[in-house]
């Protein structure tokens, strides 16, 4: 080169060689890409820790007050009844209603985790092309944002239980901390299909809007969330089976106050969440693969 | 970690190229990006693949960096297929993208500490090879600022000392300098030099002749898939053009008409929209020749020919539209 | 055209006018712009909008209303719990149209598509940006509104035709959002702010009386919800919504023109700061 810098000069040449071979790194890499990938997902997460935070505290705690205790006073005044709890017994709304809105919150987290965050991967910010051309496989980056969305959502889920505790909403604690978990599969089951399909998304014309509208937000209402999906007409009842978040509401209930329901009925919410998240990621990760290494 | 071992076998080869390519071939559906392209690069080499938009001067830089899959052909890196030993191609290379990645989640020493956990490589190293690079990128009192108040320039810095955080041998850069003014590509093109100087083998691609000029010691042309000519930057021009050029404007409506009128001048002649180009070893003696002929043009220029002529002989087409 | 100067019969020099720095007198072209954005590309995603505050209605009215039975209404009869929510959600619905629009849409235009860098490299003012997106915004609000009362009737929600009021007043409820949106934004920085903005609507939708009576708070719990605006809005529409009016619905529509007076105020002279930074 003809014309160096003045300053050039001054600069230190590279000197520091890497400890690992590349052979050695990239065996690294192949054996635990995803964790690595993860890692480094969990430590963006606190470039926005104070929405994450906000969101994981302020719903459970607007939620449990306006529709557990606000709503609650009408409907318990209303219904005589009650909820069928265990052995005859009955529980009141807000018992019935936490279960589901730990699940909601999930719902949520994932749909937003599934989406949005997608986008900015293949294409607003391009993030995951960046670890594409390091020795991790493109499988990996799709799992590994599995694995962070995984822990952001036990957070959240986490938190929310610690509220329901807070609110006397949770008549059987030696089972019901198991919805932490099974809120947990809900935003997987969901959110695995979900992120197979962002990730064929060339471009954002308006369909994950058209997802949170038509996807999402039926999903929410018409889960047997609010109320019991037996009050739903047969028309949109529907909605509520295919509903991941339908299923993990009702193994909530079944581990939080002993909602009655066959063992078999039982069985059933649980398979179809694991084969849905299952599903949902062989899916993504062909997808991923397909569109960062095809 | 005392010792790593692959559960396959990866093959080690001791081939006289980091890079060899036979036949490469990359097509999606009925369009073929890369038809047919075969080079080698030896290890320390400063390698371009020069070419307009288009040209699959990416499509190749991506199946170089294992993140695409050829359709055809032989490549191989490091001795290694990229289709099938993905993650160790991946192990050697430093990569920098035609459009930059960062994280800008992530500040900017962050995001060199991020990418090399990527590479599995411990904190002990990392840290001091984090400030290392940001050092030579002149980035060192930017480490905590955030990626998104980072100039072009410095924001194409910090992926180059991003891509060197493995401590690679071959570093691939996609358009390293586009979109950059003049001074920032000056200083990229000082450290690139350097690091060419270290013994890395650079290979690049870029549609800017004086970039391939100042950095490749060897290129090949690239035009719609295929190899036009390959060689150092002053052989292709001995070969294929002359040692001066007259550029010659006589206004947009002249410029054909007049062409006529300048034949037999220099050795060649080329009628461009805007200008006439012609070829002569002696710029000034054509132009007095024109000037001669009583031709009276807006505006004459003599220049050294360079790889722009080059291509426009191999191609016909100037090299940025 | 008229000039100040009689001897420089082609002044450039603009006569002096109400904030004629800011504004160009060319709502229309942003407007327009608007409209054409709206029905080139994303109409469907315009026309869906409609569509949430239905969900809630069918989900809520019908399956909750199972649950709950009869509330008192604003007269003090009972009606039908459809009947109850179905103007708190027209409310919620002007209110969250409103704020996405004034708060994320102008900010994303400002500085992920940098639309307004466009528009006012042009003689238009930042008013005149300002004025053309509260425009569209309760354009939208108005299409929403009738899109969702016609939804009321066809559900037998209607029972008098006072209720075809809730149409305007629900634009107003989303002019009072709407210019108080544009100048919260202009304190925005980062879209993690902007989600600061959905924590202060989720309790306001969940706590302003809308699928219950304010009598199941406490006191003063219930004080401070009535300071909140959509309080105001969902007791408006739903005392037009069966059309009993009383001073009350003076005093809620009194509230949101004093809002959007404010607002307006605000967003005017926020508009250096959030335009021409």
């Amino acid at each position: 080169m003809n014309k160096l810098p003045a300053e050039a000069a001054a600069h230190p040449v590279l000197g520091l060689r890497s400890p690992l071979t590349p052979s050695q790194t990239a065996a690294r890499a192949r054996r635990f890409g995803a964790f690595y990938y993860a890692d480094m997902w969990i430590r963006r997460m606190r470039g926005y820790q104070g929405t994450v935070l906000m969101t994981a505290v302020g719903t459970p705690l607007i939620y449990l007050l306006g529709m557990g205790t606000g709503l609650a006073v009408l409907i318990d005044a209303n219904s005589d009844a009650g909820f069928p709890g265990s052995n005859g017994s009955t529980v009141s709304y807000l018992v019935f209603l936490g279960p589901a809105l730990v699940a909601t919150a999930a719902l949520m987290v994932s749909s937003e985790e599934n989406t949005w965050t997608v986008m900015g991967g293949f294409k607003w910010h391009r993030t995951y092309y960046g670890p594409n051309a390091s020795p991790l496989s493109s499988g990996q980056i799709a799992s590994g944002h599995v694995m962070g969305q995984a822990f952001r959502l036990l957070l959240t889920t986490g938190i929310y239980y610690l509220f329901l505790l807070l609110f006397g909403a949770v008549p059987q604690p030696e089972t019901g901390w198991l919805m932490v978990f099974t809120a947990l599969l809900a935003g997987l089951a969901f959110g695995m299909p979900l992120l197979a399909f962002s990730a064929t998304l060339k471009e954002d014309r308006g369909q994950l809007t058209m997802v949170q509208r038509f996807v999402v937000m039926p999903l929410f209402l018409f889960s047997g969330t609010f109320f019991p999906l037996d009050n739903l007409p047969l028309g949109v009842r529907w909605i509520g089976w295919i509903s991941p978040l339908w299923h993990s509401t009702e193994l909530g209930r079944v581990l939080s106050y002993g909602h009655p329901e066959p063992a078999a009925m039982t069985a059933l919410h649980l398979a179809y969440l694991l084969v849905l998240s299952a599903v949902g990621l062989v899916l993504a990760r062909r997808n991923f693969t397909r569109r960062l290494a095809g | 970690m005392s010792q790593i071992t692959s559960t396959k076998t990866v093959p080690e080869t001791r081939s006289d190229f980091v890079i060899s390519a036979r036949n490469l071939t990359k097509s999606y559906g009925d369009f073929t990006a890369v038809n047919g392209i075969s080079f080698d690069v030896p290890p320390g080499e400063s390698f371009g693949l020069l070419g307009p938009n288009g040209a699959g001067k990416s499509t190749t830089m991506k199946m170089i960096g294992g993140v695409s899959q050829r359709s055809g052909g032989e490549l191989s890196i490091m001795g290694l297929d990229p289709n099938r030993y993905g993650p160790e191609v991946r192990a050697h290379l430093g990569v920098v993208p035609q459009q930059d990645n960062l994280d800008e989640d992530l500040r900017v020493r962050d995001n060199l500490l991020a990418y090399g956990r990527y590479f599995g490589l411990p904190k002990s190293y990392l840290q001091p090879k984090a400030d290392e690079l940001l050092e030579f990128a002149q980035l060192a009192d930017k480490a905590k600022a955030r990626v998104d108040s980072l100039s072009g320039g410095m924001k194409r810095r910090l992926t180059i000392a991003r891509s060197l955080i493995n401590d690679p041998k071959i570093l691939l850069l996609d358009e390293p300098t586009t979109g950059l003014d003049p001074q920032a590509r000056h200083i990229l093109w000082d450290r690139l030099f350097r690091l060419k100087e270290a013994g890395v083998t650079l290979i690049l691609t870029t549609h800017y002749m004086d970039e391939a000029e100042q950095l490749c010691d060897r290129l090949i042309v690239v035009d719609k898939g295929a190899i036009m000519a390959e060689g150092s930057p002053a052989a292709l021009i001995r070969e294929h053009s002359t040692r001066e050029v007259v550029e010659l404007r006589f206004g947009s409506d002249r410029n054909t008409t007049v062409a006529s009128e300048l034949e037999g001048i220099g050795e060649r002649l080329e009628t461009l929209p805007d200008r006439v180009l012609i070829y002569a070893d002696d710029g000034e003696a054509a132009l007095e020749a024109v000037t001669g002929r009583g031709l009276r043009p807006i505006t004459s220029l003599v220049r050294r020919s360079s790889l722009e002529d080059v291509f426009l002989r191999l191609t016909g087409r100037s090299l940025v539209e | 055209m008229s000039t100040q100067n009689s001897t420089a019969p082609t002044s450039l020099v603009p006569r002096d006018r109400f904030l004629g720095s800011l504004y160009g007198r060319n709502t229309r072209a942003v407007i327009a712009r608007g409209l054409k954005a709206t029905w080139g590309t994303n109409w469907s995603i315009m026309v869906s909008g409609f569509v949430e505050p239905v969900l809630y209605l069918v989900a809520m009215g019908i399956g909750l209303g199972a649950l709950v039975g009869t509330v008192t209404g604003p007269g003090g009869e009972e009606i039908g719990y459809a009947n109850y929510i179905a103007p708190a959600l027209l409310a919620v619905s002007a209110m969250n149209g409103a704020v996405y629009d004034s708060t994320m849409n102008v900010f994303s235009k400002l500085n992920y598509s940098r639309l307004y860098e466009g528009m006012l490299s042009t003689p238009l003012g930042p008013l005149d940006v300002a004025m053309g997106e509260i425009f569209l915004a309760l354009l939208r609000g108005a299409m929403y509104a009738t899109g969702f009362t016609a939804v009321m009737g066809a559900m037998g929600l209607i029972t008098s035709p006072w209720a075809l009021l809730m149409i305007p007043a629900a634009v107003v409820i989303a002019f009072g959002f709407a210019s108080f949106g544009m100048a919260v934004t202009s304190y925005m920085k980062t879209f993690q702010q902007l989600d600061w903005v959905n924590m202060v609507m989720l309790p306001m939708f969940l706590l302003s009386a809308t699928f219950y009576p304010l009598s199941v708070y406490p006191g003063p719990m219930q004080s401070v919800i009535q300071a909140l605006p959509l309080w105001h809005g969902v007791e408006m529409l739903r005392q037009i919504s069966v059309g009993i009016f009383n001073w009350g619905t003076a005093g809620h529509l009194l509230y949101f023109v004093v809002m959007i007076a404010i607002g307006l105020t605000l967003t005017t002279r926020r508009l250096r700061a959030l335009f021409l930074k």
